[in-house]
Parts: structure tokens; sequence; C-alpha cells
């Protein structure tokens, strides 16, 4: 009996080390194209925070420990414009608050004790949580966790590139490459929307509402944290498929 | 230069910290019912509002320019179901034209 429970249990795992694995690739995979538009505004985060007297070592370091696009960018902004040490941290922690809505929807699918599923929560950034959300509250981890490492190793290598060689991919704007972003999430968003019910679709209505309205009069980053109000809705029963 | 050194390790600790609060505060506990309800529409709440501040966003806080005809332009062909590489492309391209043409 104890054999065969054995026997079980180690089947089981190995099926799931299998599912793992299938789950990092296609993560992986499913990233790449965020991975490549991520190296190109690593570059232009290395060129920029170069620019502003930073040395070699200071701007690789901020990309290797931080990998943060919005912070990073955010902290160099404020410094560029003569803000101190507070004001930029402040930024960046504003503009990465939405991460503890992120990481408090994806907790219950990590795994293992609660040092462990902190360390594995390091791996959300917008792009991995949403291609790893499974609708109804449930995240793939594995997708997660592979769709971040090559997006983190880009973030990284883009940096060094753009500290050392300078502007290699040009103007980013003039290459119309600031798009990219905003149309990645769209694309993720209709994904969502082809999956779910109508109320899914009236929380997004609602959020980019909201957005638009704050943007104009609060600090980046507000906008973003005050749309998640809008996923309130699902206590209610308005728009919910009988 | 070592305020630029405190303020990447101040950044640095903050996002890990914001990252680790919810799998901290909930260890291998599940959510309940009520929460899993409203995180079940976070993804389409943040990624709604993140493609409106990603469009909109500046260095002023607020800038109509090129990214929203390339926006324009993706959301058409999606609605055409054409594939991600093609959306994404067109819509570069469209930003890129639009630049080039209206500065």
């Amino acid at each position: 009996m104890v054999v065969s429970g054995e026997k079980r249990r180690s089947e089981y795992g190995t099926e799931r080390g299998h599912d793992d694995e299938k789950g990092y690739l296609a993560g992986a995979r499913a990233a790449a194209p965020f991975a490549l538009a991520t190296a190109m505004l690593g570059v232009s985060f290395g060129v920029l925070a170069r620019s502003l007297g930073w040395g070699i070592a200071a701007p690789i370091a901020f990309s290797l420990v931080a990998f943060s696009g919005s912070a990073q960018f955010a902290v160099v902004a404020v410094f560029g414009a003569g803000g101190g040490a507070p004001a930029a941290i402040m930024a960046a922690v504003l503009l990465n608050t939405r991460f503890l809505a992120m990481g408090l929807a994806v907790a219950p699918s990590l795994k293992g004790g609660r040092l462990r599923r902190a360390v594995e929560a390091q791996a959300v950034v917008d792009s991995s949580w949403a291609l790893a959300s499974r609708g109804g509250g449930q995240f793939d981890r594995a997708r997660m966790i592979g769709a971040t490492v090559p997006q983190y190793v880009a973030w990284v290598v883009g940096t060094v590139v753009g500290v050392l060689v300078g502007d290699v991919v040009g103007d980013v704007e003039r290459l119309g490459l600031d798009a990219l972003f905003p149309t990645f999430f769209l694309v993720l968003l209709v994904e969502q929307l082809r999956n779910d019910d109508r109320r899914t679709a009236m929380v997004a209505l609602l959020a980019a509402l909201l957005a638009l309205l704050l943007m104009p009069f609060t600090p980046p980053g507000v906008p973003v944290i005050a749309a998640c109000v809008t996923a309130l809705l699902g206590l209610s029963n308005l728009g919910r498929r009988p | 230069m070592i305020t630029v050194w405190a303020t990447i390790l101040a950044v640095a600790l903050a996002n890990a910290a914001i990252k680790a609060t919810g799998p901290i505060l909930l260890g291998n506990r599940d959510l309940p019912p009520k929460a899993k309800a409203v995180t079940a529409l976070l993804a389409s709440a943040l990624l709604a509002a993140l493609v409106v501040t990603e469009t909109l966003g500046g260095e002023g806080r607020f800038a109509l320019d090129a990214r929203l005809v390339g926006l324009t332009v993706a959301s058409l062909v999606l609605l055409l179901r054409a594939p991600v590489l093609v959306v994404v492309a067109l819509a570069v391209v469209a930003t890129a034209l639009t630049r080039a043409c209206f500065g």
C-alpha cells in the first residue's frame, strides 16, 4: 500500500514537473515580443541614465535590482527635472503600487510557503501577470515565471547596451516603438474580453474612462491604481451571465 | 552619486516589498470567494487602464500624439482578428508614419 502510494505520488510529481516545464516554455514563447520591446526600452533607459551622469554601474545595477521600466524611467525623469531622491522614490512607489493588487490576486496560485511565494511573486510584471491570467481569478504560475525570465534578461541586456554603446535603436519615438506597449496591452485586453462575460467588458470600459478622467489631474500611477476599484463590480450581480 | 545609489536601493526594496505583500499576507490560503470575484476582474481593469495611460501618458501628464493613431489602427485590425504580430507591426508603422508626416 505504502509502496503504491509512494509510486503514485512520484508519478504525479513528474507529471507536475512536465506540466511546469511546458508552462515555463509556453510563457517564455508568449513573452518573446514583449522581450524585444523591453530590450529596446532598456537601451533607451541606459542612454537616458548615462546622459544624466550616472556612469556605467548605477544604471545597470538599477535594472538588475529593480527590473521595473515604469519606476526606473520615473526616477530618471524626476532627477532630470532637478527633483530630489524623496520625490523620485515616491513617484516610483506610486507607479508600482498596482503590483500590490496583482500580487494579492496571484498569491493563491503560487507554490510553497510564505517565503517562497514572496520570492515567486517577484516575477509579477504587467505583461507576465496578464499572460498568466486564466480567468476567474486563476493564474498559471509557471507561465508567469516563464514569461518574466526573458523580459528580465532583455531589460538588463538592453540597459547594458544603452549604457555602453549608446542609442543603437535610434529614436524610440521616431520609429513608433512607443506604441508597442499600449498595443500589447490592448491585445491582452481583447483576449480577456473574448473569453469572459459582459461584466468584464463593463469593467474594462469603466476602468479606461476613470484612468482617462484622472490622468490630467493626478501624478502618474494614480489613474491605474484608481482604475482597479472598478473590479469591485465583481461583488455585484450586474451583467453576470445567468 | 550617493543619492543615486540610495534611490536605487530604496526603489528596489520598495518594489520587492510591494510584490511580496500579497503572498506574505495570504500564505497558502486561498482568497475568500468575494475577493476572488474581485480579482477575477482585475486583469481587465488593469489592462484597460494601462492601454489608456501608455497611449496618452507622457512627460506632461497627458499628451495626444501619434500613438493614438497607432492604437486606433491596432483596434481596427484586432476587430478583423488579425494575428498579434500583424497588429503590433501595423500599430508601430502607423505611429511612425504619423510622426514623420506631422512631426
